[in-house]
């Protein structure tokens, strides 16, 4: 038992580093889903892609000698914005295509394109990959090796920097959302696009706006993913994009705020069910059972808010 | 009106002769050719151009029954890949028409639908192999073959109890909120599945279990893809059968209305509870028996079976086919099926032969034996771009909307006519 | 509405054609050069998160099939490779092995990598009298339901899991383990075996758990499992998960042994771990290739053959389509010459006696198992992999 309550604040740390994960890659589902009620299901393959490109981007620097002596913020700040400006004209190329011809056909019909979208992915990042490299296992260089030991935990140093650039660009997210003018355009757009259009707001130019910050923040993630577990594959946004999702709707879809608590509390969920479930139960229901655990609070959740954590509820007018 | 007239006869039928020559130049190129894939897709496909035919609906019947049940076991039967395509489509084709219940009718998102699959395939695979003898007492098991006819039954009842289980919390919970809890419930039944080989097994874990008994019925032990291909038939057949019947029953139509709009439906007398449990109960059950078919199909059942994709792929043969239309649905299942089990693998093959011919090169990173996922996806975005309301849209939805569109109001797009025009509904 | 009406006709007709065009593609398969055509399968899994594994399965089979290639040739007959992907999906693998069956040119199949697949498969290929040679089945159920046409080349988890939990015990010492597993037929099955083992030989075992293929972060089985310290992680599962816990383990300053079996012997394991790989102890059950200056050229051979190192999947692809060949060409000489039949070939790889693989000597039991399937200790030491002996 005490041995169980040593680890609670390594436990902790570890759900967190991945909640936050999970929280910036909901913020894209629910940004997407807030203006066009749709379920963007290629989001988890873009979060892939900018987990390639950030760790190609690193690779090849690293190849060219660039990394040693160069300070490693630098580094991590350019695989960054290199990949958030490829996966956001991504994002927004795949709306172009496969998202906006769909915009006034029955609302599950985009959900088709965006799986197929989602295989496409998969598929031309694994078929790069494998004639690029060889394997489709890809393995990026560590900027931030060391660790802090704080006594009743140890914080990995790269764990720390998920943290704090998921915060960062979560502030920036809510100040652009709420502060600029394309903030309030989107914010219009998502309350009623046609009288949006009418106060001569470019419904088109907004909902681009939209998946390029949501592509880009994905791509992001996929960066800081990728340093922090060091291997990625192409298969590794299916499951976080369900989890994200998962969040998203915790927190509230279509909420900023809703995303960012639902993707923590994901995380700290899952860590906790991973680390203890076992041991507690001995060994009946070993931590297999962390994702039951975790749709079963969301279900729970739902049935006595259905409108999520931060949701609005929503009046339904006759 | 006159579009809405337009709409209801049948849209440009094909000539009788026609049709009569289609099937007969398939039959003789399959009887000629043997193994020729051409003709026997170009016989599958026989059934959608007798939908179309011009000719009375006995006669269409009558056609499309010497077709599924003579001419294809008759020419293809000694072909065993060709009827495991075939029993393929026909699992497809029933477990899309229950999801078509819930999603097309009720239109309620279901992502966990192959929960209610895994539900009919444990429910026999556990008690025709011996592994229920490891929490029942008394060397009972495996049962025989005769007991699968049971199990039909047993599969349906118990993927209904699935069914009504989900939609207890559905009540509460509204549009994509209710996506994830169906995806959420779908995957704590696999992971629960996968994981019940401790403290108590039940499902063997990831092991899964093996040599599940075939059905067999006095004496005669079915175990041949031709059989299954004939028990499938029997199946689809009541499934299609209770579909149509349901369609324009007055649960049917209540239905349609809760999916068009909850609150008006509400009002006009229609009870949410019941109208949404019988639509998760009745789409389950559809699945529960072709859970019992698959199991004793395989012959052996795992978790992996019964992934979210899997769930995925069943939403995309409806929504692909047209959502809430029976024929789309069955030619939705039909079409992702046949790509998957067979036409995506002729390619690849195909393009195999060229490359080893040295026609084609290409270096093995890209092998066409890889290249299946991807060309099926680049499909489903072409099919979605050009064929948004499905490949055989709904007729009742598009009678529905035409009528509404064309009325003197549907300018000012309120209430119903908003949500049906695709606007959002302000609040 | 008219042009509704055409478009709909129209994308009728073009999945009518197109789909017609593709399978007309398909159909005809005659060439012209006189050698009766003979067809050796595989069935992997080419798709998918198992796909890298599936392909080198798919490589080695393919290269040893290339290099006899001209042998058959001169007895008449032309073989080819028939790779399908099985997508590590059961449903796929039935209904490819349904379609190989139905295939007469097919004589053989290597295959499969999931036992889940495997099995079911195998029921088909029973019925078809179609022979199967196994690269890399390790669960035991398998050959134990009795079919005539299974056979593998590998140990089964009933010999490698003991051998690893004795080898743990008897030479490294230890006294307690934490096991984790993947929670897949293969993880769980070979945990399962090491496990009873360790109980059996009264290693204590602190804690079994499993874990979700295709995550990334394992810290949460980690943490329970480095706070109790045990002497050994012993890990039942592939490669891919395999190098991350033994990365995370690492981190979060894990100092015992970590050990793994079959699953986990990758080159890959060293690339994902990174420095984390020193001293990881794996078996296995292929011999060590770079020992002998055979095997080193061998691998050099196949290097230059394929632009890619050999794997040990590959390596079991390789041996399992030469035991295939092997057995072919017995039964074309028992059968005058002439193209054999399916049965005939059944019976001469089932006969296979003392056939010197590359990796392995193989004889096929009664069961289809081989007698020789040996389990080797190998161990990482500066990034490589070393052979330290042969399990007892």
């Amino acid at each position: 038992m005490e041995n169980m309550l040593q680890i609670l604040p390594q436990v902790l740390v570890d759900g967190l580093t991945l909640g936050f994960m999970y929280a910036v890659v909901a913020l894209g589902y629910t940004m997407v889903y807030g203006i066009l009620e749709f379920i963007n299901f290629s989001h988890g393959e873009i979060f892939m892609v900018g987990a390639f490109i950030g760790t190609e981007v690193l690779l090849i620097m690293d190849a060219l000698g660039g990394l040693q002596g160069l300070n490693p913020f630098i580094a991590l700040l350019m695989a960054l914005v290199i990949s958030m400006i490829i996966t956001g004209m991504l994002g927004v190329g795949i709306e172009r295509v496969a998202y906006r011809p769909l915009r006034n056909s029955p609302r599950l019909v985009p959900l088709i394109s965006a799986i197929g979208v989602s295989f496409l992915l998969q598929d031309v990042v694994r078929f790069a990959e494998a004639l690029h490299r060889d394997a489709f296992y890809l393995t990026g260089p560590i900027l931030f090796p060391g660790k802090l030991d704080i006594g009743i935990a140890q914080i990995p140093t790269k764990a720390l920097i998920v943290i704090v650039t998921a915060i960062v660009l979560m502030i920036v997210l809510s100040f652009f959302i709420n502060k600029t003018k394309w903030g309030i355009a989107m914010r219009a757009v998502a309350q009623d696009q046609s009288t949006a259009s009418l106060m001569t707001i470019n419904v088109d130019k907004v909902i681009m706006l939209t998946f390029l910050i949501g592509s880009s923040l994905g791509g992001a993630t996929g960066v800081l993913f990728a340093q922090n577990y060091g291997t990625i594959d192409p298969y590794i946004g299916f499951i976080l994009g369900m989890k994200a999702f998962t969040a998203a709707v915790l927190g509230g879809i279509g909420n900023v705020r809703g995303a960012m608590v639902g993707g923590v509390l994901l995380g700290v969920i899952e860590s906790l069910s991973g680390a203890y479930l076992g041991p507690l139960t001995n060994g009946a229901f070993g931590g297999e059972y962390k994702d039951v655990i975790a749709f079963s609070i969301l279900i729970l959740v739902l049935l006595f808010k259905p409108e999520g954590l931060f949701g609005e509820a929503v009046k339904e007018k006759v | 009106m006159g579009t809405f007239r337009n709409l209801m006869a049948k849209e440009q039928p094909i000539p009788l002769l026609l049709t009569l020559a289609w099937i007969a130049a398939c039959s003789v190129a399959l009887w000629v050719l043997k193994d020729s894939v051409t003709s026997f897709v170009g016989l599958i496909l026989s059934v959608l151009i007798i939908y179309y035919t011009n000719a009375n609906k006995w006669l269409r019947m009558a056609l499309g029954g010497l077709v599924l049940l003579v001419i294809i076991p008759y020419l293809a039967g000694g072909n065993s890949y060709y009827m495991e395509v075939a029993t393929n489509i026909g699992i497809y084709v029933a477990m899309a028409l229950g999801l078509n219940i819930v999603v097309g009718f009720a239109g309620l998102l279901d992502l966990g639908y192959v929960a209610f699959f895994a539900a009919g395939a444990y429910a026999y695979g556990i008690f025709a192999t011996a592994q229920a003898n490891e929490f029942i007492p008394g060397d009972l098991f495996p049962l025989g073959g005769e007991w699968f006819w049971a199990f039909l039954i047993v599969g349906l009842l118990v993927a209904a109890v699935f069914g009504i289980l989900l939609g207890l919390p559905v009540l509460r919970v509204k549009g994509d909120y209710l996506a994830i809890v169906t995806l959420g419930f779908g995957e704590i039944v696999r992971i629960i599945f996968n994981n019940l080989d401790k403290p108590v097994n039940i499902t063997n874990g990831p092991q899964g279990l093996s040599s599940i008994t075939p059905p067999s019925l006095i004496g005669e032990t079915f175990s041949d893809a031709f059989h299954f291909y004939f028990i499938v038939l029997v199946v689809i057949f009541f499934v299609v059968w209770a579909n149509l019947k349901l369609e324009h029953s007055k649960l049917g139509r209540a239905w349609i209305a809760i999916r068009e709009d909850e609150l008006a439906a509400q009002s006009m007398g229609i009870s949410l509870l019941n109208t949404k449990l019988t639509a998760f109960a009745t789409g389950a059950s559809f699945a529960g028996v072709v859970g019992v078919i698959f199991a004793a199909k395989q012959t052996f059942i795992d978790p992996t079976s019964f992934t979210l994709m899997e769930s995925i792929g069943i939403l995309v043969m409806v929504i692909l086919g047209g959502s809430g239309s029976i024929p789309g649905v069955i030619l939705g299942a039909t079409f992702v099926t046949l790509l998957q089990v067979q036409l995506l693998k002729e390619l690849s093959n195909y393009l195999h032969e060229l490359s080893q011919a040295g026609i084609l090169s290409l270096p093995s990173q890209l092998d066409p034996s890889k290249l299946q996922r991807l060309v099926f996806g680049v499909l489903l975005i072409l099919a979605a771009l050009y064929r948004p309301n499905g490949l055989i849209p709904s007729r009742r939805k598009k009678e529905d909307i035409g009528a509404i569109k064309s009325h003197a109001h549907a300018e000012q797009k309120q209430g119903i006519l908003a949500k049906l025009t695709g606007r959002k509904n302000v609040s | 509405m008219a042009k509704g009406k055409v478009a709909t006709r129209g994308f009728l007709a073009a999945i009518l054609s197109t789909s017609l065009l593709v399978s007309a593609c398909g159909g005809g398969t005659s060439q012209g050069s006189g050698l009766e055509v003979i067809k050796l399968a595989t069935q992997s899994p080419l798709s998918g998160a198992y796909a890298n594994i599936g392909d080198a399965i798919r490589q080695g089979a393919n290269y040893a099939l290339m290099e006899e290639k001209d042998e058959f040739a001169k007895l008449g007959f032309d073989i080819q490779l028939f790779p399908q992907d099985d997508q590590g999906d059961p449903k796929q693998g039935v209904a490819n092995a349904q379609l190989l069956v139905s295939n007469k040119d097919v004589l053989g199949v290597v295959g499969h990598y999931n036992t889940g697949v495997a099995i079911p498969s195998s029921v088909v290929y029973e019925k078809g009298s179609l022979v199967m040679v196994s690269p890399a089945n390790t669960g035991v159920d398998l050959t134990e339901e009795g079919k005539k046409t299974v056979h593998r080349i590998c140990a089964r988890d009933d010999a490698q899991g003991p051998a690893a939990a004795m080898y743990a015990k008897n030479t490294m010492g230890v006294k307690t383990a934490f096991l984790i597993h993947d929670k897949t037929a293969y993880g769980q099955g070979l945990g399962d075996q090491v496990k009873a083992q360790f109980e059996k030989d009264g290693v204590k075992v602190l804690g079994y758990e499993g874990i979700t293929v295709g995550e990334k972060d394992y810290s949460a089985v980690i943490n329970q499992a480095v706070s109790k310290n045990p002497d050994v992680i012993f890990f039942g599962g592939i490669y891919a998960e395999g190098g991350l816990i033994v990365k995370q383990a690492r981190e979060k300053g894990y100092k015992g042994i970590f050990m793994g079996g079959d699953g986990i012997d990758s080159s890959d394991l060293a690339n994902i771990a990174g420095a984390a790989v020193e001293g990881v102890v794996y078996t296995s059950v292929a011999g060590d290739v770079t020992q002998t200056e055979v095997g080193k050229k061998w691998a050099a051979d196949y290097e230059k053959a394929t632009q890619k190192k050999p794997e040990t999947y590959s390596v079991y692809g390789y041996d399992s389509m030469k035991v295939l060949l092997n057995g072919l060409k017995e039964a074309a000489k028992a059968n005058g010459g002439k193209k054999p039949s399916r049965e005939q070939v059944l019976e001469a790889v089932h006969k296979t006696k003392d056939f010197q693989g590359q990796f392995t000597k193989v004889t096929f039991n009664e069961k289809g198992d081989n007698q020789f399937a040996e389990v080797f200790i190998y161990k990482f030491e500066n990034g490589k992999q070393v052979f330290v002996g042969k399990a007892e």
